[in-house]
């Protein structure tokens, strides 16, 4: 994951990993995903595992956040304003889409801490 | 808009490649062959005259730009229907009753609709399955003698009628979705019916594809058409994109319905499908009803759009 992209997931949450010193088991920052213009942003994340992933809806519109096999996550609709956060444990690769306007896919790849 | 007006424009619309041809035609309705008086055989009693109006989007809940009171707008569309110089049939309401499916949005969608004085049908926008049971408030509430997930069908006046549900289990990356079940149901439901027997479909997501970038299609819609093609006369409502369009394919006439809430933009004309930001000036006229007139034995259904403004 490049710097930017990190600091762009990492919005508006204070994030110090890089000036601190590096203990063994780095707490997985929290992660940051905005729906807005019927768009998950970013669409992919690379997450360690552990993180925890909230996503807030900024649309004027209800979405959801679902994952493509329905059951490793499954938020309830979001209105505007709304946030669902999902912890993810174990590596692997988990698309997701809104259950409302399935055309809006996201991808959140867990690599092992 | 003035009688002759009424019966002699239909907007026709077809989808050219990169761009929209719109066309105003009344021989578009001519050609089509519809022997309705003849039609015979299971369900299919003689074409009488009458009219029945549709409804769309009314997404009672919805308070934001360019709307903040859906309710508002979907009761003078009603004042609308109650005006009517000839008194309506039926509504049909083609789904998003509400915004978030919470019950209190269905209750006043339902006591504002009631003030029509007419019976009304409805199927499921993807708005009507937020509750927790992913449509069970709307079943509840509409599904009463329907099969599967909201899916029915009834004759009135020689017309054949079939409500679609295109909103559930929708896939990833894809569009609206009608599903194998739903699918044998429509196949038996049209066996053994006559050919020249009228057919109005109605459902919520557009079954041609709109726009795929928005999901303004439905997946499987070709093995639904394919069922209806030896029908003379097809018609087939819907709503979702919150604007009117229409299009002619063969004896299948499709047409978008406007919402009561709020307009949309045209496909890919902004970034994202959201309401469409109007002064408030401006709603009123992208917002509106539509009468369908069926004559007996004559011309196919003549479309009456009229917008709230």
């Amino acid at each position: 994951m490049t710097r930017p992209l990190f600091a762009a997931l990492a919005g508006a949450f204070a994030f110090t990993f890089a000036a601190a010193p590096a203990p063994a088991q780095p707490a997985p920052a929290a992660v940051i995903v905005k729906i807005g213009n019927f768009t998950f942003g970013p669409q992919a994340i690379t997450v360690a595992a552990g993180t925890t992933v909230t996503w807030i809806n900024q649309d004027d519109i209800p979405h959801t956040v679902v994952s493509d096999d329905r059951t490793s996550f499954r938020s309830k609709v979001l209105d505007t304003g709304d946030r669902f956060s999902f912890t993810f444990a174990r590596p692997g690769s988990f698309g997701y889409f809104c259950s409302i306007h399935p055309h809006m896919v996201g991808k959140v790849v867990v690599k092992p801490r | 808009m003035d009688d002759t007006n009424r019966r002699g424009f239909l907007q026709c619309m077809a989808w050219a490649g990169t761009g929209l041809v719109w066309t105003m035609s009344g021989g578009v309705a001519a050609s089509l062959p519809i022997g309705a008086a003849e039609a015979k055989g299971r369900g299919a009693s003689p074409v009488r005259p009458f009219t029945f109006v549709q409804v769309s989007d009314s997404h009672i809940g919805f308070t934001k730009d360019p709307n903040p009171d859906a309710r508002a707008t979907f009761r003078e569309a009603v004042a609308r229907i109650r005006a009517m110089p000839v008194k309506p049939a039926f509504i049909l309401h083609t789904g998003d009753v509400s915004q978030l499916s919470k019950p209190e949005e269905f209750d006043d969608a339902d006591q504002i609709l009631s003030e029509a004085g007419l019976p009304a049908f409805h199927v499921p926008g993807e708005h009507d399955m937020l509750d927790e049971g992913q449509g069970k408030f709307f079943l509840d509430r509409y599904g009463k003698g329907s099969r599967g997930d909201g899916w029915y069908a009834f004759d009135h006046d020689g017309v054949h009628f079939i409500a679609l549900v295109n909103v559930k289990d929708l896939k990833a990356g894809g569009m609206g979705h009608i599903g194998p079940d739903q699918l044998a149901w429509l196949r038996k439901d049209l066996a053994g019916r006559p050919s020249s027997q009228p057919i109005v479909l109605f459902t919520h997501i557009p079954l041609w594809t709109v726009y795929a970038e928005w999901g303004w299609g439905t997946d499987d819609s070709a093995q639904a058409l394919a069922l209806l093609r030896r029908f003379g006369s097809v018609t087939v409502l819907n709503g979702h994109i919150h604007q009117v369009m229409q299009k002619v394919e063969g004896n299948v006439s499709f047409h978008t319905a406007a919402s009561t809430a709020f307009p949309q933009p045209a496909p890919g004309t902004a970034q994202a499908p959201g309401p469409l930001k109007v002064p408030a000036g401006r709603l009123r006229s992208l917002l509106g009803i539509r009468e369908i007139s069926i004559t007996g034995g004559g011309p196919p259904p003549s479309i009456l759009e009229s917008t709230l403004a």
